[in-house]
């Protein structure tokens, strides 16, 4: 079976599912944190998956880079996601967000 | 100095006036100090009364004017001056010299007060704006010196401010007179409407002048009656003569100040000085304005010297004789002796100081009593007060050839005997004279004779400094005479502005005779009547009176000033009472109502607005922050805070979206 692009799409497709799946239903904000990186990492494989099946692929690899630049930036959102977790843990001795609902209207 | 005094004359009331402001400036116990500047001040005076009377000898009608201008309004200078004539100087001399003695009898007669500092800067004050207003040489600069005449003797008469019969006295004599100077002052307006200047003499153009009298033309008669209510006022003429015998609540020595120099003698003095406004224009020196001034003054003469013979009051007494000698003054101007009147007011000032501070000396000695009922036999234990009380009294009730008041007297009678218009005044003249010596002799029987009661058992001789002033004035009550016998009229020539000669053969006239009858009468009337009076037993305090035993019902209406008091109080106080209720009650109910009418008027809008406000406006505001409210709350439901259902509600969203698009797609 030969690669296609639909196949990754699938997968991607399905890393995304999961990863929503994740951050909608834990209750513990790691895990919610985990399932923003795995929909970021959805995001990574499809702009990784639309360079490579490209009809001329460019010889820059810009789904590569863009990928890059977005790993970094889910490293730096991880990094602040994980501390504001540790204040708010802090603070309310809690990591469960059922009962951090602060922003109440 | 004769020149210097001249110009300078604004200085005889000015030195009094100033004393008066140092005495105020001393504490309360420097009593020495006060008297002795009152009495420096008023030597001051006299010196230099008697400085600006020697040139007024040198000729006839001395005239000397000093005007200076006041303030300037416009192109309209208002003037004021000063004027020395004979009537003026005369005047200074009189006021300044009598006022020396009653100064040195107050000494000792208020001696005892604590208020004897006070006392002296009134006297000087009252002394002072008497000795402006004899100079003035304005009509409103006499009426300024006039209205100080008036708050001084209003000072002074409520000197005893704790007694509220002294208090009411004060106010009594101030509205009184005040009534007369509301004429006088219209009387001043009028008179500067028509002629354009108050000045008396001014070099031709003055108002007293001839020029300064053709522009007033008919106008001069109300003009001169205006002015003559404000001398009705200050010279207690009937209607105004009331507050004159309530001003005995004073000290005695202001009441003889009041009666013999300064205060009543300014209504006189004041008819003397306008003299050709009342004169204008007259048929053998009769005018309507005149004719007016002879019979208020024969009708003020008679009445007081009746209601005289009935008080018990030594003070009231006297007080009622002045009423009814500056009537007889009136009447001697009325008719146009203006010269017998002055004359008979300088004599009258000497003899009424006299009387009355005999009259002072007699209520010092008896302990405060003024009833002369409960004195007599005073005679041998007040030797001094009683001779000089005596040369007063015969001063008074014009006993013959050597007593001032005597030819004075018969002087005014002369003139009123040839008052072309009618007769009636001259014999009612002639009862007046025999009145006042009954009532005078009244009083001397009773002070003086028969045995001492209650009051005048330790009766004692007043100090020298009250006698030795009480002894000048009775000299000067007798040697006045000298100038005024018509063997040598000398003041009546001097103040007429002419030549006195001397002719021993005019000393006896008719009149002599007449006036001798006429006293005899009095006297030996008074002595007849009361010849029991004093002889009563001493343990009595009261006793009916012989004219009360006879006339019972005549003694109570003579005793109670004839009601006019109580006729006052009936009509014109019961009137002003009732208007002042009148307009407390406009105040209070229609003034007051129509405001809180107003008030009621805009509280009826207010609350109209108000309730336009809270049911119209305020609803539709309500009701739509109701809403606001509601919304808001529904709205709230959504942000439950769980971060989770807002990302749920995001996933559900893009899916949606994504939907939209392949649909679309």
């Amino acid at each position: 079976m030969t690669p296609t692009l639909q196949i990754f799409l699938i997968v991607s497709a399905a890393l995304f599912s999961i990863g929503l799946l994740a951050a909608l239903s834990r209750r513990h904000a790691i895990f919610i944190l985990i399932g923003i990186e795995m929909m970021l990492a959805a995001a990574n494989l499809n702009f990784i998956a639309f360079w490579r099946f490209a009809p001329k692929p460019h010889q820059p690899p810009v789904g590569v880079m863009l990928a890059l630049f977005s790993i970094a930036i889910s490293a730096a959102e991880a990094a602040v996601g994980l501390a504001m977790v540790i204040v708010a843990y802090r603070h309310y001795r809690t990591t469960n967000v059922d009962q951090l609902d602060q922003l109440k209207g | 100095m004769n020149s210097g005094i001249i110009t300078n004359l604004w200085l005889i009331p000015a030195v009094p006036c100033a004393a008066s402001l140092a005495i105020l400036s001393l504490s309360n116990a420097r009593r020495k100090s006060a008297a002795v500047l009152a009495v420096i001040g008023q030597v001051f005076a006299l010196g230099m009364s008697i400085f600006a009377f020697l040139p007024t000898l040198q000729t006839n009608s001395f005239r000397a004017v000093q005007n200076f201008t006041w303030f300037t309004f416009g192109d309209q200078a208002l003037r004021l001056g000063f004027v020395l004539d004979p009537l003026a100087a005369a005047m200074l001399v009189m006021i300044s010299l009598v006022g020396l003695c009653i100064f040195i009898f107050s000494i000792g007669y208020m001696a005892g007060d604590k208020n004897f500092v006070r006392f002296f800067a009134y006297l000087s004050f009252f002394s002072g704006a008497m000795l402006g207003l004899v100079l003035a040489n304005s009509l409103l600069l006499l009426f300024i010196f006039w209205e100080l005449v008036g708050l001084a003797s209003y000072l002074l008469i409520g000197f005893w401010i704790e007694r509220p019969s002294a208090a009411a006295a004060a106010k009594k004599a101030f509205i009184t007179t005040r009534i007369g100077d509301m004429g006088f002052f219209l009387g001043m307006l009028w008179l500067y409407k028509r002629s354009g200047t108050l000045l008396f003499y001014d070099g031709g153009s003055g108002c007293l002048e001839s020029a300064g009298l053709a522009t007033l033309r008919a106008s001069a008669t109300f003009i001169a009656l205006l002015i003559f209510c404000g001398a009705m006022g200050k010279s207690g003429q009937f209607p105004l003569h009331v507050w004159l015998p309530d001003a005995m609540e004073g000290p005695t020595p202001v009441s003889a100040l009041i009666h013999a120099a300064t205060m009543v003698a300014a209504g006189v003095f004041l008819v003397a000085r306008v003299y050709p406004l009342f004169s204008l224009g007259g048929i053998n020196g009769v005018t309507s304005s005149l004719t007016v001034v002879v019979w208020i003054g024969v009708t003020t003469a008679l009445m007081a010297a009746l209601i005289a013979i009935a008080q018990a009051d030594i003070k009231r007494i006297l007080a009622y004789s002045t009423v009814s000698q500056l009537g007889l003054m009136m009447v001697s101007l009325g008719v146009g002796g203006v010269a017998a009147g002055i004359m008979h007011l300088l004599a009258h000032g000497f003899f009424k100081a006299l009387l009355f501070l005999g009259s002072g000396s007699v209520i010092h000695g008896c302990q405060g009593e003024h009833d002369i009922r409960k004195m007599g036999g005073l005679r041998r234990l007040m030797p001094v007060t009683f001779v000089t009380y005596a040369v007063g009294m015969m001063a008074l009730s014009g006993v013959p050839f050597f007593f001032s008041g005597a030819w004075t007297k018969e002087e005014i009678l002369r003139a009123t005997e040839h008052w072309p218009r009618s007769h009636a005044p001259y014999f009612l003249m002639l009862a007046g004279v025999v009145l006042t010596a009954l009532y005078m002799t009244r009083q001397i029987i009773y002070v003086f004779f028969g045995n001492s009661r209650v009051a005048s058992e330790r009766a004692h001789e007043s100090p020298r400094v009250m006698t030795m002033p009480l002894i000048a004035l009775a000299v000067c009550a007798i040697f006045f005479s000298v100038v005024l016998t018509p063997a040598w009229p000398w003041l009546h020539a001097y103040l007429r502005g002419e030549p006195a000669q001397f002719d021993v053969a005019r000393l006896i006239q008719p009149m002599v005779f007449v006036s001798l009858v006429l006293v005899g009468a009095g006297i030996g009337l008074g002595i007849w009547v009361y010849r029991k009076a004093g002889a009563q037993d001493r343990q009595r305090s009261a006793e009916i009176d012989p004219l009360e035993y006879a006339q019972p019902a005549l003694f109570r209406f003579l005793a109670n000033k004839m009601w006019i008091d109580e006729l006052y109080g009936r009509t014109v106080i019961t009137f002003s009472w009732a208007a002042a209720r009148l307009s407390d009650w406009m105040d209070r109910y229609f003034w007051d109502g129509l405001v809180r009418g107003f008030g009621a008027v805009g509280r009826v809008f207010a609350m109209l607005t108000t309730s336009v406000d809270e049911h119209g406006i305020n609803a539709g505001v309500d009701e739509t922050t109701a809403g606001t409210r509601g919304l808001g709350r529904l709205m709230s439901k959504a942000h439950s805070g769980q971060i989770q259902t807002y990302l749920a509600a995001l996933a559900v969203g893009m899916l949606a979206l994504l939907l939209l698009y392949a649909w679309l797609g």
